[in-house]
């Protein structure tokens, strides 16, 4: 027989292949070679685990023990121990950071306990370049069923019934979007898979695809079949050239098995998928200017209605939906809308894909039911705040989003609890951060985000932008006045109202969120000319500390501008009016005696 | 390849790669299995516990007991009394058979696994492991 009687599964998502995680698969390969058991062991390079933090990651099956920030050179200790001794590597282990205790088994992992994968369902369990490892976990069977068992519209009224909404940020009934394609007649019809992830700190969409392409390919013939079309197209970004490489990989076998191209599984259907790059700009994520990007047009959008259901790619009727959308497919129509329906909120079905991001323990991939709250999310699968910081404040939706604060950290997210609070779910990016991050600095960031990200048709977006960013600018260099406060307020508000797409309609709500939840911030900047959380620059000023000072001379060294003055072994001081600000005295003094305020 | 062309022979592919990745959906419930580790060093192997371990697979296979888990494991420290197995039923103590052939491979199927029995043959287990 030859099957493999243990599993080495290696992290391959972009995170951990930047961290050697080649390297380690081929380490481990060769030591297992080495000790006579490539037979028995097979080691294998899988899609994203979710915990990036601590990648890269190595699970070993089927003892299910769990290694953490694995080195290639560790390979040696791995298959000496672990697979020919059967002794667990105990300093790979994850160390749970309030016990302090090792946890070998990654079930017993806070991390992993509160999540649901569904969309996520295969990632850092198959081989995404093997369609048969696919096809073992069920994988092709719901196209088959779909061919084989339903008419198109017993396929919509599953999606229908099954509650699934848009991943991609909109939120849309995803079984209706498929209704309006497949009832509007024409030759020609088209699936897209929108793989433009655009969000700052969003990479859910990139996980699901390296880690798992087929499902993404079977849900867009399930589409394509719902509605009619025989043309799929994903639309992704060119950056990123490691889902690129798996889905081109996926279509290629998924094409020479029969699983797309004509008389798919001998039912006469027929469907193909070519891929579009996109050059990686975020107004190409929302659907019409996505199709006109994709007809060698500027990707611009255009006002709806027409729908791109009614007129969409070359004119023709074409269903949009995002990556972790098609994700969920092929599941539901197997097991189920009931079964669907019961996971998740009244309102939203189902789970949600969030890239955990910025000042938090846990930094990563989760998939959690819709309701979970914030709270479970940050500290539980989280594992809180970084360094014991105090939390500040979560952004949720991208520059499309707001923050959200401590009172809003026991909401059930859902999509109409986030809007309801002034954010919003968006394609599922979760900034969090803590005392240390001052919020219109965080606003200005979104704003020069979106001001660069602006396609320039429309005028509010184009220069409303622009301004809004001016203005924050001026409020975080401290020359910002009560009156410029009033005006953001009210440039938002018109650039919401008039804004052509949701881009702009949306860039005003990270000061709007920000300026609700943290008015005294904003006023400290204005009328004390302080940063509370000691970031903008301009209103910062250094200064070295008498008592703590030992005169060793470092930060005078280190200083670019010599500003820094003192003898040896005498108390230093810095000359304000020379000061860049630049912060490297402060990182270089070993006394801690250079503060600033 | 061959194309596939219809459910049917996709289900067929499916059951040949099931078995490729059927331990790891089983390492994920490991602890409601019953789970035999057959020590494969260098002593084992050399006292044909490489075929005892197939056999247990293909044994477990041929009766379709989904339930259980073969492995292989390092030295259990008992070279005297190779091949060595340990079975470990749900919820309960791991036992370690020593000196295991082919026909107490059977009856570990057949008693234990099937009917919770203890065979001859148990080592008294002398080690213990970091997870106890």
């Amino acid at each position: 027989m030859s099957n493999y009687k243990m599993h080495v599964l290696v992290c391959g998502g972009t995170g951990c292949l930047s961290a050697d995680a080649a390297q380690i698969v081929d380490n481990l390969r060769d030591e297992v070679k080495a000790a006579g058991m490539d037979g028995d062991v097979q080691v294998l390079k899988t899609g994203c685990f979710g915990f990036c933090e601590k990648g890269p990651i190595v699970k070993m099956l089927p003892d299910n023990t769990f290694y953490v920030q694995v080195k290639p050179e560790d390979a040696k200790e791995l298959v000496a121990e672990h697979i020919v001794k059967g002794r667990k590597v105990e300093r790979l282990l994850f160390e749970d950071p309030e016990t302090s205790e090792r946890v070998s088994d990654s079930k017993n992992m806070d991390f992993y306990k509160k999540q649901m994968r569904i969309a996520l369902r295969n990632c850092g369990f198959i081989d995404p370049d093997n369609i048969e490892e696919y096809i073992a976990r069920d994988g092709y069977q719901a196209i088959g069923k779909a061919l084989t068992e339903m008419t198109p519209q017993q396929v919509i009224d599953v999606m229908k019934e099954s509650g699934l909404r848009g991943r991609g940020g909109g939120g849309f009934p995803t079984g209706l979007k498929w209704e309006f394609a497949m009832k509007n007649e024409a030759d020609q019809k088209y699936v897209i898979c929108n793989a433009d992830e655009g969000d700052p700190g969003a990479f859910m969409d990139r996980s699901i695809l390296e880690g798992d392409p087929h499902s993404v390919v079977e849900a867009m013939a399930i589409c394509g079949y719902a509605i009619g079309a025989s043309k799929g197209r994903v639309y992704i970004r060119a950056e990123y050239p490691l889902a690129i490489k798996r889905l081109e990989k996926a279509i290629d076998d998924a094409r020479e098995y029969g699983l797309l191209g004509t008389d798919i599984l001998g039912t006469g259907f027929e469907f193909d998928i070519e891929l579009t790059y996109g050059a990686g700009a975020f107004v190409c994520g929302e659907e019409t200017a996505l199709i006109h990007s994709m007809e060698g047009e500027r990707g611009e959008p255009t006002t709806k209605p027409p729908f791109p259901a009614e007129s969409g790619y070359w004119g023709k009727p074409t269903n949009v939906n995002n990556v972790e959308t098609f994700a969920n497919v092929p599941v539901i129509l197997l097991k189920g809308a009931e079964w669907y329906g019961k996971i998740g909120t009244e309102r939203s079905k189902g789970t949600k894909v969030f890239a955990l991001a910025g000042k938090i323990n846990n930094v990563g991939l989760i998939e959690v039911p819709m309701g979970t709250t914030l709270r479970e999310v940050i500290y539980d699968i989280g594992g809180g705040i970084k360094d014991g910081k105090k939390f500040k404040s979560v952004q949720t939706g991208g520059p499309s989003g707001g923050c959200l604060t401590e009172k809003d950290l026991d909401t059930p997210i859902d999509f109409d609890n986030l809007i309801a609070k002034g954010s919003m779910m968006g394609s599922g990016g979760m900034i969090v951060m803590d005392e240390d991050d001052c919020m219109p600095a965080v606003a200005k960031f979104y704003l020069e985000f979106t001001e660069e990200e602006s396609c320039g048709k429309c005028t509010p977006c184009r220069v409303g932008t622009k301004r809004l960013s001016e203005l924050l600018q001026l409020i975080t260099e401290g020359k910002g006045t009560m009156a410029h406060l009033d005006e953001m307020k009210r440039l938002s508000r018109v650039i919401k109202d008039s804004a052509l797409c949701g881009l702009g309609q949306t860039a005003p709500n990270p000061v709007l969120s920000t300026m609700e939840a943290f008015w005294d911030e904003y006023e400290a900047h204005v009328n004390d000319k302080k940063c509370p959380a000691g970031q903008c620059s301009s209103l910062l000023q250094y200064f070295i500390l008498e008592d703590k000072c030992i005169g060793c001379t470092k930060c005078a060294r280190v200083c670019p501008t010599n500003c820094i003055s003192g003898e040896v072994k005498k108390l230093h001081v810095i000359d304000q009016e020379k000061c860049i600000k630049c912060g490297a005295c402060m990182d270089n003094c070993k006394f801690k005696a250079i503060i600033k305020r | 390849m061959a194309k596939i062309k219809s459910l049917d022979e996709l289900l067929k592919i499916k059951e040949s790669a099931q078995s490729k990745v059927d331990l790891r959906v089983k390492g994920e419930n490991i602890d409601d299995l019953v789970q035999i580790k057959v020590a494969m060093a260098t002593c084992g192997i050399a006292s044909g516990a490489r075929e005892i371990m197939n056999f247990l697979i293909e044994e477990a296979g041929k009766q379709g007991l989904d339930n259980v888990v073969v492995t292989q494991t390092g030295c259990m420290g008992y070279c005297y009394a190779e091949p060595t197995i340990e079975v470990t039923l749900p919820g309960k103590e791991a036992v370690v058979y020593g000196n295991v052939t082919q026909e107490v491979a059977k009856d570990v199927i057949e008693k234990t696994i099937k009917n919770g029995e203890l065979i001859d043959g148990i080592i008294p287990k002398t080690h213990k492991t970091i997870d106890e």
